[in-house]
């Protein structure tokens, strides 16, 4: 018994005080993944609230703006930040959900929580692509 | 407060530390996330985007002081979100009070923005 468990923890490379070249070597389960992607995602929509409020206000504001916000989100540079912002809400929102659920000690089992975890993933990706090709008119 | 609770040898650890933010963070993603599913019914309602529809929705007080309380908890769940992130890697405490600082008063002028916005239409 103490000699399997030797022989699994060779194999284990140990991480202490992550550097940023181990990051890149360092595989996150899925549950990891959405984390930090969570917190990146967060990041992005933070930093960006100017830009997403001054959207919002072309939108509004006037008739006139409103034909101005039409013309400027139909640039192809700025879909492709919507895009990026709309992928950025998704996984927050799907990701929040689940952490919500979770603390309503729902899906805390470990294949349970692997399992919604590699279903947020995809679903943020999912939406992401139905919005983005609403966005590019192929449907 | 207790006065156990102040100068260097406070409390800043165990039971119930940090629980307020933790609880508000939970308060606020949930006003926003029925937000979002008032927007959405919206948008299966009307369908098109129009700008009558669009300007006419937000000139509805109720939906007004919702969107308000939706933008609200936003700036509120983004200063506990980005507060975390500067806890966590950012060590002297010089630079990440100065951070958290402008996170603060960068959140405060979005939220009067978000003000001026709603209430002109």
């Amino acid at each position: 018994m103490v000699d399997a468990q030797q022989d699994v923890k060779k194999d284990r490379p140990v991480y202490r005080n992550i550097g940023l070249a181990q990051l890149i070597k360092y595989r996150l389960p899925w549950a990891g993944k959405v984390s930090i992607l969570h917190r990146i995602s967060g990041a992005a929509l933070f930093l960006l609230l100017p830009f997403i409020l001054y959207l919002f206000d072309q939108s509004l504001a006037s008739e006139m703006s409103y034909q101005k916000f039409q013309a400027f989100t139909s640039n192809i540079f700025v879909k492709i930040i919507c895009l990026g912002l709309i992928w950025s809400f998704l996984h927050h929102f799907c990701a929040g959900i689940r952490y919500l659920l979770l603390d309503l000690e729902i899906g805390v089992d470990k294949s349970e929580a692997n399992r919604s975890a590699k279903f947020v993933l995809f679903l943020g990706l999912a939406l992401t692509a139905i919005v983005g090709l609403k966005m590019f008119g192929l449907y | 407060m207790p006065i156990y609770q102040i100068g260097p040898k406070r409390l800043v650890v165990g039971a119930h530390y940090g629980l307020k933010e933790w609880i508000i963070q939970r308060v606020t993603a949930i006003v926003m996330v029925v937000f979002t599913i008032v927007l959405l019914i919206d948008y299966c309602i009307t369908g098109s985007a129009t700008y009558e529809g669009w300007a006419g929705l937000f000139s509805n007080q109720f939906m007004k002081l919702l969107t308000f309380l939706a933008l609200f908890s936003l700036f509120y769940h983004a200063w506990i979100g980005v507060r975390d992130i500067w806890m966590d890697y950012i060590k002297p405490v010089s630079i990440r009070l100065t951070l958290q600082v402008l996170t603060v008063l960068y959140l405060v002028a979005c939220a009067a923005y978000a003000v001026q916005i709603l209430w002109k239409v």
